[in-house]
């Protein structure tokens, strides 16, 4: 494939899963222990894969890894950190009006930049647009689907388990029900890519250093020419608690007897 | 009166648990229950033979996932029906579908929905399962919800009939090609995110599948496993339980030889009965169980499995 090939991933900055997450009495997810999205690193291991293997098999392709995160500006930390991994550049869409955006107003948003960054970056370059298999806090998934439609209704290959660019289309395999099925589009399109893609790499001192030098661009809805209207959400939380807590029950430590007593349990609590 | 569709991405010949309780939700909240689906069976329209059906619309030709055109079939149905709901299951096709769908009629989408009320709202749990909310359409119409299966009874009376099909000038959009298909191995016991009882291993089998399996035999259960399992290749990935896998919520979850990661409890949390067998008293699966078993599983099992076929 002739010419150049920009790959663009989105990631989100999401609270740290592996702490206490709790929603606030404003209805909104708690933020401030943020980190990169975990499934956020499948995307950009891909993209830096589809990078290596294109250097090798066409190499007159120049490739571009970028990175757009839509977040307050505590979401920095988690672009970093998509630079630290191998995007080359970062984007930031950084506006209070996206604060509780649901899906819609998300995928609004990001279709917004996406189309401004490929306008105004390299026009001229073909378009993957990869995501995470869904995000850590949000977990619907249907983000990448609804922003390919806002994209002029482009392709969305989602769930990927494994991809590659091949000249001008993007091969993925993914499951679809009780089939797996290995699906072809044309570019530009949008790919979300799942933990069973690959293996993120890790990010050593030297890359760690060198992201320091990579260009982040901040963007606003007015930079993207879209009004607060355009970016409404049409979903609102009226209502969250937290789900009663689950108590550890009665542990037993297996005396010879442990069988017998679970399937006691499971006979008293009719469960046979 | 309200007016209901319900998208099923395929048809096939016998509906799954999910599709079945998809249309108990539809019917008890729709006076006109439309089912949209791309794809229908060799024997048309005749799964969908239930109560409270109105009709069935497809496009002119059969419209595979994830062709886009699914979302167009959906829209031009919403748009002929004035619809004011619509609902799918919760697999990732349809999410994909319906996500499409509201972005095209300006409307809000709900995943992952427990119930959905006339009125617009919908019930979640989030956050891996900790949080339970209600989102509410403040903008737009129809709201367009996918639902998770085991949440409603799911039987409804059948009918002699099978409701009429109508098709829509929609057809396959060539947008994506598809390349290869092959089925994923049915494994011959109840679907994971239907069954009522679901047996999960974890690395502690070590590569032995034979216990588990008894154990989920002699209970009628799903079978299913931790992601270290279905990295090792011992079980097939579609058995995945947690965050990136499937999410269950089972009456009982027999958790074998599994330690209780994050990301595996984000799948089985919200069971409403979780029993553990695990060596290690410290595995933090244990902080959740209602009754775990500090032992052996090569042990515990044999003698499990005899005393059940004992005292049925
Ligand atoms: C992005 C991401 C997504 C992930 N998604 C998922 C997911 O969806 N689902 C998932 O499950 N994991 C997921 N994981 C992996 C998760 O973090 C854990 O690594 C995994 O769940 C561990 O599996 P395990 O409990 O089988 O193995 P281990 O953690 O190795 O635990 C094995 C357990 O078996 C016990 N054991 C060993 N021998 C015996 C015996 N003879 N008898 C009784 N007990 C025994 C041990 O005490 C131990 O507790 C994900 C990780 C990442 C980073």
């Amino acid at each position: 494939m002739p010419g150049s090939l920009h790959i663009l991933t989105l990631v989100k900055w999401v609270p740290d899963a592996q702490l206490e997450r709790t929603i606030g009495e404003d209805r909104r997810v708690e933020r401030t222990e943020g980190v990169l999205g975990e499934l956020d690193e499948y995307p950009i291991e891909a993209a830096l894969q589809i990078r290596e293997a294109l250097e090798k098999s066409a190499p007159e392709t120049t490739v571009r890894v970028t990175a757009l995160i839509m977040g307050p500006d505590g979401a920095s930390t988690a672009l970093k950190k998509a630079l630290q991994i191998g995007a080359d550049e970062g984007f930031h869409l950084d506006d209070e009006q996206l604060a509780a955006a649901d899906i819609y107003a998300t995928s609004a948003a990001l279709a917004g930049a996406i189309t401004h960054i490929h306008k105004n970056h390299d026009a001229d370059s073909q378009l993957l647009v990869l995501t995470g298999m869904a995000s850590e806090d949000g977990e619907s998934g249907a983000v990448p689907a609804q922003l390919a439609q806002r994209l002029g209704g482009l392709a969305a290959l989602t769930q990927a388990t494994s991809l590659t660019v091949e000249s001008d289309r993007v091969v993925v395999d993914r499951v679809s029900g009780n089939t797996r099925q290995k699906v072809a589009a044309g570019l530009p399109a949008v790919v979300s890519v799942t933990d069973q893609a690959n293996e993120p790499r890790y990010p050593n001192f030297k890359a760690i250093m060198k992201a320091r030098k990579k260009p982040v661009t901040t963007l606003s809805l007015a930079d993207l020419g879209l009004t607060a209207i355009a970016v409404q959400s049409k979903i609102s939380l009226i209502a969250a608690e937290p789900r009663p807590e689950r108590e550890a029950g009665q542990i037993i430590h297996d005396d010879g007897t442990a069988g017998t007593q679970l399937a006691d349990y499971l006979e008293k609590e009719g469960l046979l | 009166m309200t007016s209901v569709l319900i998208v099923f991405d395929r048809v096939d010949e016998q509906l799954t648990g999910a599709q079945a309780e998809l249309l108990a939700h539809g019917t008890a909240l729709g006076s006109e229950v439309v089912i949209v689906t791309g794809q229908l069976p060799a024997n048309g329209a005749e799964p969908l033979a239930v109560s409270g059906i109105t009709g069935v619309l497809t496009g002119e030709t059969p419209i595979h996932a994830p062709d886009p055109a699914l979302a167009e079939l959906v829209q031009t149905a919403a748009g002929e029906l004035q619809a004011d709901l619509i609902l799918g299951p919760d697999t990732p096709d349809t999410v994909d579908a319906l996500a499409r769908a509201a972005a095209a009629l300006d409307t809000g989408l709900i995943t992952g929905a427990t119930g959905v009320t006339g009125s617009g709202a919908a019930t979640k749990t989030v956050l891996a399962g900790t949080w339970r909310t209600t989102a509410q359409l403040s903008e737009g119409s129809p709201l367009i919800a996918t639902l998770k299966s085991n949440t409603t009874s799911a039987d409804l009376p059948a009918v002699a009939q099978a409701p009429e099909v109508v098709e829509l000038p929609v057809s396959a959009s060539g947008l994506v090609e598809i390349l290869e298909t092959t089925e994923v191995p049915s494994t011959g016991r109840p679907a994971l995110t239907e069954a009522s009882t679901v047996v999960a291993a974890g690395r502690g089998v070590d590569g032995d599948l034979s216990l588990v399996e008894e154990l989920a035999d002699e209970l009628g259960a799903a079978l299913g496993a931790s992601r270290e399992v279905t990295d090792a290749g011992w079980m097939d990935h579609s058995a995945q339980i947690g965050q990136t896998g499937v999410t269950v919520s089972p009456q009982l979850y027999i958790s074998v030889g599994i330690s209780g990661a994050v990301q595996q409890k984000a799948g089985m949390q919200t069971s409403e009965r979780i029993v553990a067998i695990n060596k290690d008293e410290d595995a933090p699966v244990f902080e959740i169980t209602d009754f775990g078993v500090v032992g052996d599983l090569n042990h515990v099992l044999p003698q499990l499995i005899s005393e059940i076929r004992k005292r049925r």
